[in-house]
């Protein structure tokens, strides 16, 4: 299901990332970053509230808002009872929704605010996203200490806090329009192969998106996926020729591989992923890119393998789901 | 169909794992933390002067502490990562997992949090240990009487 955005537009945005992401070659570009993984709080989950809550702030801060501006704060994370959106939005004290896509999360968030702003429902809404590495290894695999070997195909889930303002007050970056996607099953089992599981699903949305839009894949200067790493790109793009005959060689990447310098930082194994890998590229390079009118219409395409350790237990496959939206440069 | 068809792809694009290069290293690191081991106990001989059952209890209470020690020090899941299962297989691999999950689950408090999750990656080992520790005592006691 594809719609088509009137009037909606991203506004200023704000990134906090962690020191991995830092160490990546997008790190000049995010607002605060932190040296340390414990942010200054005491534990990773409040680690993790504290830096979405500064990103939301920073956000406000840049489009000279104040809290009470905002008519929706939408936002999404990786721990269970997406608590940590809870916790970081308490103190802004705005009509709160919170959202679960796993990885494809930011992206949902768009598509929602989008849907209220175009439909005049509301007229600014903050969306944000936080993953944290240390409090995903510790909800979904081992302690953080244990140090257990990983395959290469593993990724590795990012640190940070992402935010922005979408509104109806025009910017220099328009929201198109937003497909969105369906659960989808490949029987993946692997947990360690988040790229396997994702690809179909990102494959899904884009064909779909196309095929509701009447577009050629070369309509975009850019499509980008959000965590599919190394090989999940390398899967996608041969599955999307073959089922789909859709070309995505020339001019398709990947935010988990963008927001790393995968030789230097052999510890990412096959890329970056989490609901704030995507938004940490969208937010930066492509943002920046977006306003220098280098690219001009780009199609972000968020993946979210729908990962529940209890389920994969008990011999059931690893469901994923991707969203897209497709911004353009006015 | 599809979802064959997906598979195949996958297994096109599926990066070689050095296992050769993994099981080596394991190897080597399992063989020295064995080397360790047998010094110890070599050590504890001549300067305690006790039997070589009692010097094997020392070296064993010795390679648990350093594991902890490291652990909690942090960084011996830097050595885990690279040394694999030649860390986690003998007496050290136990020690490490009770420290990194106690760890872990510091925040949440001594009972619900250390109390509640220290064994959550060693209480396999004890529970399948204690039901094989039974059932091979049972198998020796019906075939040899205990004897053998």
């Amino acid at each position: 299901m594809t719609f088509h955005f009137r009037n909606v537009y991203l506004n200023e945005v704000a990134t906090i990332a962690g020191p991995y992401e830092k160490k990546g070659p997008l790190g000049k570009y995010f607002d605060e970053c932190y040296t340390d993984l414990y942010c200054g709080a005491k534990s990773w989950e409040k680690a993790e509230v504290k830096i979405l809550n500064e990103s939301m702030k920073k956000a406000l801060q840049k489009n000279k808002l104040k809290s009470d501006d905002i008519d929706l704060v939408i936002s999404g994370d990786l721990l269970n009872q997406i608590s940590s959106s809870s916790y970081a939005v308490n103190d802004l004290n705005r009509p709160f929704f919170g959202i679960y896509g796993a990885c494809s999360t930011n992206v949902e968030g768009l598509i929602i605010g989008s849907s209220l702003i175009s439909s005049k429902f509301i007229d600014k809404c903050l969306c944000s996203v936080s993953s944290h590495n240390m409090s995903s290894e510790k909800q979904f695999r081992n302690p953080t200490e244990y140090g257990a070997p990983k395959p290469k195909t593993a990724t590795f889930t990012s640190t940070g806090g992402a935010s922005a303002v979408l509104s109806s007050a025009k910017s220099s970056i328009k929201v198109e329009s937003g497909t969105i996607g369906k659960v989808i099953d490949l029987a993946q089992t692997d947990p360690l192969d988040m790229g396997a599981v994702m690809a179909g699903a990102a494959a899904d949305t884009i064909y779909t998106h196309l095929k509701d839009t009447g577009r050629d894949a070369s309509y975009y200067d850019l499509i980008v996926t959000g965590d599919l790493g190394l090989y999940g790109k390398e899967i996608l793009k041969d599955f999307m020729k073959s089922e789909y005959d859709v070309d995505l060689s020339k001019n398709y990447n990947d935010c988990g591989v963008i927001l790393y310098d995968l030789k230097k930082q052999q510890e990412i194994l096959a890329g970056g992923s989490g609901p704030v890998c995507s938004a940490l590229v969208l937010y930066t390079y492509i943002v920046n890119e977006m306003k220098k009118k280098k690219l001009k219409r780009v199609l972000m395409v968020a993946t979210g393998a729908l990962f529940n350790p209890n389920f994969v237990f008990q011999k059931e496959n690893i469901l994923s789901i991707a969203h897209a939206v497709s911004l353009e440069a006015i | 169909m599809k979802n064959e068809k997906y598979e195949k792809i996958i297994q096109k694009h599926r990066p070689t794992e050095q296992r050769v290069n993994n099981a080596f290293i394991a190897f080597m690191i399992g063989g020295g933390v064995g080397a360790l081991g047998e010094i110890l106990i070599q050590v504890f001989c001549m300067v305690f002067h006790v039997s070589r059952t009692e010097a094997s209890v020392f070296m064993i209470i010795t390679l648990i502490f350093l594991a902890a020690l490291f652990t909690a020090l942090g960084f011996f899941d830097k050595w885990v990562t690279f040394g694999k299962c030649g860390l986690l297989i003998p007496i050290t691999g136990f020690a490490h997992s009770m420290m990194s999950a106690s760890l872990e689950y510091k925040r949440e408090g001594l009972v619900t949090g250390i109390g509640t999750n220290a064994f959550k990656l060693a209480g396999t080992v004890i529970v399948y240990g204690v039901v094989s520790a039974w059932t091979f005592g049972v198998i020796r006691l019906l075939i040899g009487g205990g004897l053998v």
